[in-house]
């Protein structure tokens, strides 16, 4: 191997992709199977979610050890980084897609079924008596009776704690730049530890919804945007938990030095974005 | 600085046998493997169009059933869209942009090849549907609800095979973007860039930007079917309105992720066989730039008649027109480069004189559904089939033939047959105009897209478009033909052309399996822009 330190890093070929090809078809094939109500699917599925980890325990381990080896000059790293930021980008759309529909709901469908706008015989013949108003399961009060999900206890409890996270994360990089091991090691570590309490609470609202206040995916649109906003949040939420612990682990072994630090980096936007993602949600969904 | 090297072995060329095409990380192995699979795409998806024009030769039904031709017509959609024409402008793309900017490979080489590699398992859990009880789905390729909920078996295999294709999408456009933001030979500045790899930055911004919010959008119906959801149920609140807003908001950018690599090509070709440099480069990255952004506030005009407020008709109606400036700019650059050059008219220049003239027609026809009054009469007519079929086919398919036939030689280091080349580009314009110019006649005279069977009065047009179709499908065998032979030629100079501009005529031909493994400082300026 002749590397200068200089030079773009181009690996010669990889079998990690094509692991991933399969496990997504595994993955696919599984749950679409499982959806139509065949149970084998779900263990079709699962052979995917296996085939998946694996792939990316690889992809990653195979990533990290170059990395160590130090063939990834300051160009590569800036590929790195400008990928990390375009994904997340992508993730911001996603979730714009979710609040899209949220703000579409409140703002045209609910009120136009109450015969807003041009929409008084709609109202009138369709949906006689119903009164645009929300949070709503619609004229149709799909899902029954629920109880609203108010900003103050759980939800403002986990705000803090996100919102504390974001500055943990900040002061571990903060360390990790100044050279002080011990402080980037305790603050990264209670930064995924607060990311999981955070899920853990969201998991104990979601039980308290499911069993008391009869608040589920199926109680119409607002029951549809609320669990599926903080749903997808929650999964990213995870996510970047264990992308945290993965580098604390990182941070335990040794890695990273003051000057080179992408992943950890990229694990920290990454943060920071389901952080900022929260602050919409806690206004949007629970609070306005 | 930008110099590549080998991980294990110095400079070795590909591997042997299929592990070569299963585990590359090669930009021009991936590139080639993008065009394969959307040639293949392309006569699989041009196959159900053939079905489609069979059903509609003469009234009444004769081959297929209602259901299948509903079918026929979503997967035909579905195909041509994201297997054929957004892959084929992604294999250009790994092809040339690394050799156009003087990079030593794609930015992120091993996600480039899990961006294509989904793609075949995507491809395949859709086309396997046409199997399943139930058959395929049969909604359109816009999947509006609730019809597209009534969908059987097929119903999350659909939703699914999206998901995939839109996951290599984005991770092929993060990898054109930061190989095009990051991986430039050092003096070429932005604004330098030619107009292929300046249109591939916007298109990529705008799948990155799109794709996702699409997958919400398939996420919201698969949630909606099986998990009791109400986005598009107005009992429970929501609209089935609301999937057409996000459907169309990712719908329309994503006319233009299939047009702008087309304008990129286009704005390639048309200066070589002209021998004058492209007039006004930097007015067409603003140009591409500004229909980029309006593509973001024009999508309701896909839904004039669905009921919107006449304020939101009137809004959507004018910035739709006003797509008409910039691309219109375009229109006047490509004829401004052409006006008094040295014109020679090989196979790449007569797609893209083809392109130019044919796409306007489509451009036009655009124009006028944009008007939102008109428009509620053209709505759901042949009118809009003959529309985008023409911004489609002899738009960004002639595009991609001229982009093929301008590029084969650096691919294979031989000239292709050019009599066979210009064979088929006009067989192709002759049977293209057959097949959709008597669709606008048809559409203004009130026929609807999407049923198999129409009233006699217009049995003399369609039996027309058939013909042109058929004719049109057997014209594409001319094109497999050449690339057969296309290492027959003589051999290929490394600059091909009289007068080609850019680094990638700079490099032999055959390009070798890598390319610029150091940066090409000074030819920039003495090769690209002189």
């Amino acid at each position: 191997m002749s590397h200068a330190p200089d030079s773009y890093y181009v690996p010669h070929g990889s079998h990690w992709p094509i692991v991933g090809s399969i496990g997504l078809l595994f993955l696919m094939l599984g749950v679409s199977t499982w959806l139509n109500g065949a149970d084998a699917g779900f263990w079709v599925m699962m052979a995917g979610v296996g085939i998946m980890v694996i792939m990316l325990a690889g992809w990653f381990g195979t990533v990290i050890n170059e990395s160590v080896h130090g063939l990834y000059n300051a160009q590569v790293d800036k590929s790195f980084r400008m990928g990390m930021f375009w994904f997340i980008f992508s993730e911001v759309m996603f979730f714009a897609a979710f609040f899209g529909a949220l703000f579409y709901a409140r703002n045209m469908s609910v009120p136009w079924l109450g015969g807003d706008s041009n929409n008084f015989f709609t109202n009138l013949l369709l949906w006689e008596g119903y009164e645009s108003t929300w949070p709503t399961n619609g004229p149709g009060e799909v899902g029954g009776d629920y109880e609203v999900m108010g900003p103050f206890g759980l939800p403002l409890i986990n705000t803090a704690i996100l919102l504390t996270s974001s500055v943990t994360v900040t002061i571990a990089h903060h360390a990790l730049i100044s050279g002080k091991r011990a402080i980037l090691g305790t603050f990264l570590a209670l930064t995924a530890i607060l990311g999981f309490i955070f899920v853990y609470m969201q998991a104990v609202e979601y039980i308290e919804a499911y069993e008391h206040m009869n608040l589920k995916l199926t109680s119409g649109i607002y029951g549809s945007t609320f669990f599926m906003l903080t749903g997808f949040h929650g999964m990213h939420v995870t996510i970047g938990a264990i992308m945290l612990t993965i580098i604390w682990l990182r941070v335990v072994k040794g890695h990273f030095t003051p000057d080179k630090h992408f992943a950890f980096e990229a694990v920290a936007w990454y943060w920071h974005f389901v952080d900022v993602v929260w602050v919409g949600l806690y206004v949007f969904v629970y609070w306005m | 600085m930008t110099t590549a090297v080998a991980d294990a072995h110095e400079h070795h060329g590909p591997e042997k046998g299929i592990k070569r095409w299963l585990f590359t990380t090669n930009h021009k192995d991936i590139g080639t493997m993008y065009l394969i699979f959307s040639l293949i795409m392309f006569f699989a998806g041009g196959a159900m169009a053939l079905v489609i024009r069979s059903e509609l030769m003469t009234p009444g039904l004769q081959f297929v059933h209602p259901e299948f031709f509903n079918q026929m017509t979503t997967m035909h959609a579905l195909i041509m869209v994201f297997g054929a024409v957004m892959p084929a402008f992604v294999g250009l793309a790994n092809w040339m942009i690394p050799m156009m900017i003087g990079a030593p490979d794609m930015a992120l080489p091993r996600m480039n090849n899990w961006s294509f590699w989904i793609l075949p398992v995507a491809f395949g859990i859709l086309l396997s549907t046409l199997l399943m009880p139930g058959g395929a789905p049969a909604s359109g390729w816009t999947m509006y609800p609730p019809i597209v909920l009534q969908t059987g078996v097929a119903f999350p295999f659909l939703i699914f095979s999206i998901l995939l294709m839109g996951l290599s999408s984005i991770m092929g456009a993060i990898n054109i973007i930061v190989t095009i933001l990051n991986m430039r030979a050092p003096d070429m500045w932005l604004l330098k860039m030619p107009m292929f790899v300046w249109t591939w930055l916007i298109t990529a911004y705008l799948l990155i930007a799109v794709m996702p919010v699409f997958a919400g959008a398939v996420t919201m119906l698969l949630t909606d079917q099986f998990f009791g959801t109400s986005f598009f149920l107005a009992a429970g609140g929501g609209d089935p309105v609301m999937f057409q807003h996000i459907f169309w908001f990712f719908g329309h950018p994503e006319v233009y992720i299939m047009i702008l690599p087309a304008f990129g090509v286009v704005s390639e070709i048309i200066p070589t066989f002209s021998r004058k440099p492209l007039f006004g480069h930097d007015s067409m990255v603003y140009a591409a730039s500004s229909i980029a952004f309006l593509s973001f506030i024009v999508w309701a005009h896909h839904m004039f008649t669905v009921g919107m407020p006449l304020s939101g008709q009137m809004f959507f109606m004018f910035a739709t027109m006003l797509i008409a400036v910039p691309t219109g700019v375009k229109v006047f650059n490509w004829i401004a480069t052409m006006w008094r050059g040295a014109m020679t008219f090989e196979t790449p220049m007569l797609f893209s004189l083809g392109f130019v003239f044919l796409f306007t027609i489509g451009g036009f026809s655009g124009v006028m559904l944009a008007i939102a009054p008109a428009d509620i009469q053209y709505h759901d007519s042949y009118f809009v089939v003959a529309h985008f079929h023409y911004v489609l086919v002899p738009g960004s398919i002639f595009a991609l033939m001229a982009g093929a036939y301008y590029w084969l030689p650096k691919w294979t280091g031989h000239m292709y047959n050019e009599t066979a080349g210009k064979l088929h580009f006009w067989m192709s314009t002759i049977f293209v105009n057959l097949t959709f110019f008597p669709m606008h006649f048809l559409g203004l005279a009130g026929m609807p897209r999407r049923i198999p069977d129409y009233s006699t009065q217009f049995a003399d047009f369609n039996w027309m478009a058939s013909v042109g179709a058929i004719g049109f499908g057997l014209s594409q065998l001319i094109f497999v033909y050449v690339l057969l032979t296309s290492k027959k030629g003589e051999k290929a100079t490394d600059r091909v052309w009289e007068a080609p501009r850019g680094l990638e005529w700079t490099v032999p031909s055959p390009a070798p399996y890598h390319t610029f493994d150091t940066p090409p400082v000074k030819r920039v300026s003495e090769e690209a822009f002189e």
